[in-house]
């Protein structure tokens, strides 16, 4: 399905041939058209134009010198992908027993001009829906920490990828599951702005734009659309699959494994080495296999503001519901063989290492890069007045990716790497706008985590560490809300002025701001669970239990691990032992062959034989 | 009182003391290595392999060392390992400096002391500080698993890695010098042979040998 109405040229731009541009649009809206059935003539003649508007496009970006420049600034990322969407519903289907036939429904029947028409409908049989809907963070955005008492959510946090989402909601809740948040205005009681659809449609063919249009520079995002069928995907609904989650979770931080580094577009439709849970040849699960519901309904186990680092309530006897998303409410905390001596010894490191921290011994695999550092500072580049991308990363699956945004600065990407270890007990602390900090001390910590190995609670994590240059306020040291979206002349996308755009955002926010920002080194850090690789792949041993740099758990110190660790000065005196027990050895052999050699010659001048 | 002796060859190592001897030093070569591999020293094999080899011999090792010990004492053989002064300086005078001039052996085997004074003290050295060291650090180490989770056990398993390494490093030591002095004898390989085959010419008394020849004539070989 297609995420905020990506305009043609983003889809193919980097395609220097027209030509293969052409073959490869063709295709598309075959593939489209088959897949939607028998279109209407009207559909055709809208994707028509869109092709021939795709092809001037082209031209346009021909005209340029380097092929991986491409001019302009849309966000919009094909996302959920209706050619991956037949696997991604059969893994759900595969355990659907609905007792309701939707398409049958009189009340489904339309017609439909609007999400909350549809919304309407769905209440109205579903009538605790809209009631526990709206207590969920994907509804409110917001969760108060158990532990901390830190009041967090998307609404209000700010991460070192686009910062705050806070503010600028018009672009950024486009992955809010509610209809027309774009500012404080938004209300929150009102059960009919709940977009049902986006988690429950399953035809591939909805989509969300962002909630208000931005700059002018923006606008273009816009066009070019398919009218959503509202009957037709309301008929469609279904338990969340694959691809209503992936619409959002595999887009994270504005572009594909952009934030988690292990969620991605490859999990649509991923192989065994790639998910050993989702390969949609084998066990194919969706992603509510795992995030079962915690029992309040519409809530969803798996949150990362409070992980279960090491689980011990969550493992039922078969039959038990489950109401947590960790590895052992199904596999137990003694998962090995027990009756092996590898199983026996490997079920002993399950108390202090979590299961992640062997069964994924990569970051972004399957081909779908992740970012891990971005650089804020470069931003507001323009060509001819324009903003641009600058797409010099080439992912494993062959796409390129942008290094380069003139509304975001410089990026590094990486695939198919190693994690970063540390232990964690599961609890988050952000650093959030209200948070000083000591920018001497930088890197900040966007959220930093407790966990030690004195700590029984703890155990050893993977996490992708992101590195970023972002704003922050130099004289309250603060982090700062960007105004980075709107229609006035003070959004950082489409003004491109820093100044301006924290000015206003915090401003606009009500935060104190000292009117003088600085860049400031952070890191977040984002807990490894997914991507589970097969048994086979599993770290070996010798990955941590390794001397020095090849270690990878080199860097967690203040125990003893063998194969590791040693004592320095026993090590000293002991190597110089054997090597003395040599040497005397040595020199007793010298001794021996000389000695013989002298009694002999003797012996013989003696005269004795 | 000085007894009349003759030398006669006999087998002084019984079938399962030659089998404890081996099949110890294999363990404990096995062990050495694997033991060195999970420590860093070198990684020809990966360590998984090696804790899997060390943990399995090990387990040998201390079911042999369980039989050994039973056997020791029903046997009675436990008493040529205790301590003698007398005749160590002898001993030591031999290898230091005799032996180089071609002097004979101060020590003759004999049925009741097959092992010269040093030999003995570097046995019981092996029997009582090396071993043990080795097999209580090495239970300690490997159930770590089942005690890991009690308050300061992170100070005890410093402790039993540092013994236990401290002992292997010993032990490596007592081996080389072991295998070294093996090769004293009158030629090269001549106590390879005899722990081999069992059977060394020593003095034995009129008294034994009749009771040899009367109650374990097989015993009670012919010149070789
Ligand atoms: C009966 C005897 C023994 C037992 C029960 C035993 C047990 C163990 C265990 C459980 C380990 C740790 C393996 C792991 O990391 O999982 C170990 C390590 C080791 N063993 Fe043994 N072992 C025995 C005998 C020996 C012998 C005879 C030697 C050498 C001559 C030896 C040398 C070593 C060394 C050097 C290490 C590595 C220590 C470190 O770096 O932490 N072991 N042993």
């Amino acid at each position: 399905m297609i995420k905020c109405t990506l305009f043609w040229k983003n889809y193919q731009v980097n395609s220097t041939l027209t030509n293969s541009l052409i073959k490869v649009k063709l295709e598309m809206i075959k593939k489209q058209l088959a897949e939607n059935g028998g279109q209407t003539q009207y559909l055709s003649f809208l994707y028509l134009i869109g092709y021939a508007l795709g092809i001037l496009m082209t031209v346009n970006v021909s005209a340029e010198t380097d092929p991986k420049i491409e001019i302009g600034i849309s966000e919009y990322t094909q996302t959920g992908g209706a050619s991956d969407l037949k696997a991604t519903i059969a893994a759900f289907n595969k355990n659907k027993a609905s007792t309701t036939d939707h398409s049958k429904l009189k009340e489904l029947e339309g017609p439909f001009s609007s999400g909350p028409e549809v919304t309407k409908a769905c209440l109205s049989c579903h009538n605790k829906a809209g009631s526990q809907f709206i207590k969920s963070i994907h509804w409110t955005w917001k969760y108060k920490h158990p532990i901390t008492g830190q009041e967090l959510g998307k609404a209000t946090l700010i991460n070192n990828f686009c910062t705050n989402a806070k503010g600028n909601e018009g672009m950024c809740a486009q992955c809010h599951a509610g209809y027309g948040w774009k500012d404080d205005t938004f209300d929150f009681t009102n059960e009919e702005n709940i977009d049902c659809l986006v988690c429950h449609e399953s035809t591939g063919t909805y989509y969300r734009v962002p909630n208000s249009k931005g700059s002018k520079a923006c606008s273009i995002m816009f066009e070019g659309k398919t009218p959503i069928q509202w009957a037709k995907v309301a008929q469609s609904v279904q338990m969340p699959g694959r691809n209503n989650c992936g619409t959002c979770h595999f887009y994270g931080g504005g572009g594909d494994n952009v934030k988690h580094g292990d969620l991605s577009s490859a999990l649509f439709n991923p192989s065994k080495e790639i998910d050993v849970h989702m390969d949609s040849k084998g066990l194919n699960f969706a992603c509510i296999t795992c995030h079962v519901d915690n029992g309040e309904g519409h809530q969803w186990a798996g949150s990362r503001y409070q992980m279960h680092a090491k689980d011990e309530v969550g493992q039922g006897k078969p039959g038990i519901p489950r109401q947590r998303a960790t590895c052992e409410s199904c596999h137990s905390s003694l998962p090995h063989p027990k009756t092996t001596l590898k199983g026996i010894k490997l079920n002993g490191h399950a108390d202090r290492v979590a299961c992640e921290t062997c069964h994924i011994p990569k970051i972004a695999k399957g081909g779908v890069a992740t970012k891990i550092d971005w650089d804020w500072r470069t931003m507001g580049k323009l060509k001819n007045g324009e903003g641009f991308k600058l797409k010099e990363y080439t992912q494993g699956d062959g796409h390129h990716r942008a290094t380069y945004k003139s509304i975001k600065g410089d990026f590094v990407y990486n695939e198919n790497f190693n994690p970063h270890y540390a232990w964690f007990d599961g609890v988050m602390n952000y650093t959030t706008i209200d948070t000083k900090f000591d920018p001497a001390k930088a890197p900040i910590d966007i959220n930093s985590f407790t966990g030690d190995f004195n700590d029984p609670k703890s155990r050893i994590w993977p996490f992708k560490r992101m590195h970023t240059t972002q704003p922050y306020d130099k004289g309250n040291n603060t982090l700062v809300y960007m105004h980075l979206w709107g229609e006035d002349d003070n959004s950082l996308w489409g003004n491109y002025d820093f100044g301006n755009a924290i000015k206003v955002g915090m401003e606009k926010n009500g935060i104190p701001y000292s009117g003088e920002y600085g860049f400031i080194e952070t890191y977040s850090y984002w807990p490894i669970n997914h991507m589970v690789s097969p048994k086979e792949d599993a770290l070996a041993c010798s990955e941590c239990h390794a001397r020095g740099e090849t270690g990878r758990l080199n860097e967690l110190r203040g125990f003893y691990m063998p194969g590791r660790d040693y004592f320095k000065w026993l090590d000293i005196i002991g190597y110089l032992t054997i090597l003395g027990v040599f040497l005397i050895i040595f020199l007793h052999i010298v001794m021996r062959i000389l000695c013989y050699k002298r009694i002999s010659k003797s012996c013989h001048i003696g005269g004795e034989k | 009182m000085e007894m009349e002796t003759e030398k006669n060859a006999v087998v002084i190592y019984t079938r399962y003391e030659r089998f404890w001897h081996w099949s110890q030093a294999a363990l404990i070569f096995i062990l050495a290595f694997s033991g060195f591999v999970i420590h860093g020293t070198f990684n020809v094999v990966d360590f998984e392999t090696a804790v899997t080899v060390h943990t399995y011999s090990a387990l040998l090792l201390l079911l042999l060392w369980l039989f050994t010990t039973f056997w020791n004492f029903t046997t009675g053989n436990w008493k040529q390992f205790l301590p003698r002064i007398q005749g160590l300086p002898a001993v030591i005078r031999y290898y230091a400096w005799d032996m180089l001039f071609g002097k004979p052996h101060p020590h003759t085997k004999s049925m009741k002391r097959k092992q010269n004074a040093l030999q003995g003290l570097a046995y019981l050295t092996f029997m009582v500080i090396i071993g043990p060291a080795l097999w209580i650090s090495g239970i300690i180490y490997l159930t770590y698993d089942l005690w890991n989770v009690m308050e300061g056990s992170q100070s005890l398993f410093q402790a039993v890695t540092f013994f236990h390494t401290a002992a292997a490093f010993m032990m490596m030591a007592f081996a080389f010098i072991h295998i070294y002095m093996t090769t004293t004898g009158k030629t090269p390989f001549h106590y390879i042979k005899t722990m081999i085959t069992g059977v060394e010419s020593i003095e034995l008394t009129q008294a034994e040998k009749a009771y040899f020849s009367e109650q374990h004539p097989k015993i009670l070989r012919d010149h070789d």
